[in-house]
């Protein structure tokens, strides 16, 4: 066992949309560069999850850390208070986002969808913030659509240029949320290379939700099977994959393979 | 026979008129527009109150009645305005509360999802406002703002009512002055008409030139 210690910390945490119990109690941790896939049912709580770690969503109750420190608490004098939106703001320069419909700013160039955030929340001069942006759509292979405008794009373009668009904060931790769920199938794979590329040449911890099984098996470090909330199983890719302990897991897997997708 | 072309002069400066009221009453409009519009979506409970109160209040009260009290009634409290300045701020208020409205929608209507994206990005709500969710409604606005522009417009003529010398107010001096009718108010009618049309026509062409890129359409 390494002594790292985790760079998030989830304890207990609930969340209910109505009478709707999304989140009951869930507990979890991930290490630093840990590249962890979360599979399960939909409505099993998988993106609710992310969209906690971004903030986009509050919880009911538990406690989150990140990188030792609370995410929506703030210590004083000992106290636990809720975190106020500066301290939120903080928090979240450590956390980015990709999203399974982009999201991109479609009034902005794809160069200014990368350059708007470092230019306004990090102070980057604009000369400088374009150089970085340059680089990253140079790695997510879309140079030569900087100028271009985010209609003209296909969606695994689009996708690309979000990744890179996250990618200029420079977070610790990124969340994927089902980012090729909303492409057509040829285009998936152009996604996922750029997923393997970010994990070949930086060091960020990777929290993905998908669908994409085969990826899932191949990329993760550990993967998450959530059912109603919880985590049912958890393990090695070839451990969930191949042999499944819980009966919900297995059902689910053969559900999803009958359905055509490759293990 | 009567002398037309002096009476044409007239009709030109009460054109000069209506325009310099449409001009400076769209402007305080637009701005009432913003204020409120952005108000009524505030976190703070006092100025969502406040714009409000003002968009209700000069909605449902009458141009006429507003603009009387702003030129015979703010003078018995001390405030004395010239019947310009009294049209321009009657006008103003009274289109900025329909366009308030217009604000708050089309604010509203930009999806969640880029809002989402700013927080994702950490821009914070001033930021993600003036830089991702404005830009983008204003798109939405520019259509009903034309309407209400041409709204002013029209309202303008109930300024002839204190004596400010609009293309109304001078209509009726020639038709005082020559005994016709016809003649003056069919000029305006056509003047007033060609007016809206400009509005019109700048708008559409001020949304073509916003919605450039949006479509996917070469730039």
């Amino acid at each position: 066992m390494s002594t790292t210690a985790p760079i998030i910390k989830v304890d207990a945490i609930s969340k209910s949309f109505g009478a709707f119990k999304v989140l009951d109690g869930l507990s979890m941790q991930v290490m630093p560069r840990e590249k962890l896939a979360l599979i399960g049912p939909s409505g099993s709580g998988k993106t609710t999850i992310l969209r906690i770690l971004m903030t986009l969503e509050r919880i009911d109750g538990g406690h989150i850390q990140i990188e030792g420190e609370q995410l929506y608490h703030m210590e004083r004098n000992g106290q636990l208070l809720p975190a106020d939106e500066r301290h939120l703001t903080r928090m979240r320069q450590k956390i980015g986002m990709v999203f399974q419909l982009f999201n991109l700013f479609p009034h902005k160039s794809v160069i200014d969808n990368v350059t708007l955030a470092p230019m306004l929340t990090k102070g980057t001069p604009r000369a400088a913030a374009e150089k970085r942006a340059m680089e990253l759509l140079d790695m997510v292979g879309m140079a030569d659509k900087a100028k271009a405008m985010p209609a003209q794009l296909s969606g695994g373009q689009k996708q690309r240029v979000a990744i890179a668009r996250a990618l200029a904060l420079q977070p610790k931790i990124m969340l994927f949320d089902e980012v090729t769920s909303a492409l057509d199938p040829e285009l998936v794979e152009e996604v996922l290379n750029v997923l393997w590329r970010l994990c070949a040449e930086t060091d960020m911890t990777m929290l993905l939700v998908t669908h994409e099984m085969g990826f899932a098996h191949d990329f993760a470090d550990r993967v998450l099977f959530f059912d109603r909330g919880r985590i049912v199983e958890e393990g090695k890719p070839d451990e969930i994959f191949r042999n499944p302990r819980q009966e919900r897991t297995q059902g689910f897997l053969k559900k999803i393979i009958a359905a055509g997708h490759r293990v | 026979m009567t002398q037309w072309s002096g009476y044409l002069g007239l009709i030109v400066q009460g054109a000069l008129v209506t325009i310099e009221l449409t001009l400076m009453g769209s402007v305080l409009a637009l701005i009432m527009a913003f204020l409120a519009g952005m108000g009524r979506l505030s976190r703070f409970f006092v100025l969502r109150a406040l714009a409000t109160a003002y968009i209700e209040f000069f909605r449902g009260t009458s141009i006429f009645v507003q603009l009387f009290f702003a030129y015979f009634v703010l003078p018995l409290v001390g405030l004395e305005l010239t019947p310009l300045q009294a049209g321009v701020l009657a006008l103003g208020l009274n289109v900025g509360a329909y366009a308030a409205e217009v604000v708050r929608g089309a604010i509203q209507s930009i999806g969640r999802e880029q809002y989402e994206a700013c927080i994702a990005l950490n821009l914070g709500r001033w930021h993600g406002m003036r830089h991702v969710i404005l830009p983008q409604a204003l798109l939405v606005m520019l259509p009903t703002f034309g309407n209400n522009a041409i709204e002013l417009l029209k309202a303008t003529s109930v300024v002839s009512l204190i004596s400010l010398a609009d293309l109304t107010f001078q209509a009726q001096v020639v038709r005082a002055q020559t005994g016709n009718t016809m003649v003056p108010f069919a000029t305006i009618l056509v003047i007033y008409f060609i007016l809206a049309l400009l509005i019109s026509w700048g708008v559409r062409s001020l949304e073509r030139r916003m919605a450039r890129g949006l479509d996917g359409v070469r730039v």
